[in-house]
């Protein structure tokens, strides 16, 4: 795979028109206008297009709505919030193996005003065995993995943990125009903010928006041939080890204890070469864990990593600069916005949050419960 | 057992029609798999080793908490009467983690100990499932 590093550069992100409250458009819509305003990012065409990705919903459906019919690579792999930072990797795969030159990945999902929704599948397993007992959205399967790491390394460091990122989280949203929630939040408003499901506080969670966002991936001689600068995938690793919750190997440890090693030795990089870490928070139990999986600290010693808000601005860990799925926009599959804040930085576009020359980025998607991961490394010229 | 029962229920598959007819008996039923051990959930051919020859085999019923959590905000319609009633994962005695709810009034995180031991004890909740749920030992 390392010689594959560099091969391919993103080269135009974008969200929909809005997001955050929309009542009126669907799915499809903020697919659509995520990726008309993408490809102008990128300064192409539509006809440029030749490979088209999505997750939640099948690329016969993205690719007919746009009417994007010269379609040579297609891939609907979706496999929780992770799926599109997996696509990068699979992006780089088809474009490389010569399927096609430039792939446009698409995200659309009205999580709070959808008009319809797909059901539950009863021959799932989860469908039998934890739906029945009342183990529906991830607020629930996320607490029992919390409640084992609250047993294993100390309950009152970690909720102190928890509290750090949701704080830390909420300052960078401040700095975003386009975030949900700019209310200021001190500690007291985290440990008073009401219980979801225990160990859970509402400001454990996430947010449930309505948005879209879409990333166009290219090769070399394409991306070099744009206006915008090249943001360059460097490493890339995918994969995951359980379905549902009850049956995941160590409540306390993501795949990205794979993934996270596996993208940076692709990249030729280690942890201390990092600028910033975009790090999936549907859960501020999700950047705990995930953090301690990726190695960036070791098992049990994420509450020292985050203390003292070394995540904020100013602080000496950037993470999260959009303001995360918890205080930016989470629509249900939030990985999309995770690329589209790391390229804007690399790109020095994010006015007030913007960080001080960053040359690389870390990211790390989370899917399903706790069940993928996805971790890509890039890096501007 | 009622008919204003407004929770999702399981649809038993092929490979489980066994567990759910012995759960309906108020008996707990596990896989077994010659290489691993006892596994849940319950499928003809063993995760991991991919074997054939498993069998089935009678749990204990005994269980300790392994983890939990205290639900608020009911997640379906279903279940705002329970708020706040206890999700867990459970160890049973065989080996494999199980996930169930907690029988329990009024649950606190002070009355649940992870390690717990824990019996199970089964819901009737129409006239072909019985869930499997858990109270303290």
């Amino acid at each position: 795979m390392s010689d594959l590093s560099r091969s391919v550069a993103i080269v135009g992100v974008a969200e929909s028109d809005e997001i955050g409250k929309i009542e009126n458009k669907s799915n499809l819509q903020l697919h659509a206008e995520a990726a008309y305003n993408a490809i102008e990012d990128a300064g192409m065409k539509p006809s440029d297009i030749d490979g088209i990705v999505t997750a939640g919903t099948s690329t016969l459906n993205t690719a007919e709505f746009m009417g994007l019919n010269k379609i040579k690579y297609t891939d609907s792999t979706s496999v929780g919030g992770s799926s599109f930072e997996i696509h990068i990797a699979h992006a780089m795969a088809a474009i490389n193996a010569g399927y096609c030159e430039t792939v446009l990945v698409t995200h659309g999902e009205a999580g709070r005003s959808a008009r319809n929704r797909p059901g539950p599948n009863l021959s799932d397993p989860a469908s039998q065995y934890e739906i029945p007992y009342g183990f529906i959205g991830m607020p629930i399967n996320y607490s029992m993995a919390c409640m084992r790491y609250m047993h294993l390394y100390g309950e009152e460091r970690t909720r102190q943990a928890l509290a750090e990122i949701a704080v830390s989280t909420r300052k960078w949203a401040i700095k975003n125009p386009k975030a949900y929630m700019k209310d200021p939040m001190t500690f007291d408003d985290y440990h008073e903010s009401r219980w979801i499901s225990w160990p859970f506080h509402l400001f454990d969670c996430c947010l449930v928006n309505d948005g879209g966002g879409a990333y166009i991936v290219t090769k070399k001689e394409i991306a070099t041939s744009l206006p915008k600068k090249p943001v360059w995938v460097l490493g890339v690793s995918e994969g995951h080890d359980h379905g549902i919750i009850s049956q995941m190997p160590d409540l306390t440890s993501t795949w990205a204890r794979n993934t996270g090693p596996a993208a940076l030795k692709m990249a030729g990089l280690t942890h201390d070469d990092i600028d910033l870490a975009m790090i999936y928070d549907s859960f501020t139990y999700t950047v705990l864990a995930t953090l301690e999986s990726l190695g960036f600290c070791k098992p049990g010693e994420g509450p020292d990593f985050v203390a003292n808000q070394r995540t904020a601005p100013g602080g000496a860990f950037p993470m999260n600069t959009n303001g995360g799925g918890l205080s930016y926009c989470h629509t249900g599959m939030y990985g999309m916005f995770l690329v589209l804040e790391a390229v804007r930085q690399l790109r020095g576009e994010t006015g007030e949050r913007q960080l001080d020359d960053p040359k690389t980025c870390l990211i790390n998607g989370t899917g399903g419960a706790l069940s993928s991961t996805g971790t890509i490394v890039l890096a501007i010229d | 057992m009622s008919n204003d029962y407004k929770k999702p229920i399981p649809s038993p598959q092929g490979e489980s029609d066994f567990y759910w007819e012995k759960a309906k008996q108020e008996e707990l039923w596990l896989r077994e798999c010659p290489v691993n051990g006892p596994y849940f959930y319950p499928r003809d051919i063993s995760p991991g080793a991919m074997r054939k020859d498993t069998k089935w085999i009678k749990a204990t019923g005994n269980a300790t908490l392994f983890t939990f959590s205290i639900v608020h905000r009911a997640p379906h319609p279903g279940f705002i009467k329970d708020v706040p009633f206890v999700t867990a994962i459970v160890q049973l005695e065989e080996g494999p983690l199980m996930p169930t709810n907690i029988v329990m009034k009024d649950p606190t995180p002070e009355k649940l100990k992870i390690g717990m031991p824990l019996k199970v004890v089964f819901e009737h909740i129409n006239d072909k499932i019985a869930l499997p749920k858990f109270k303290p030992a």
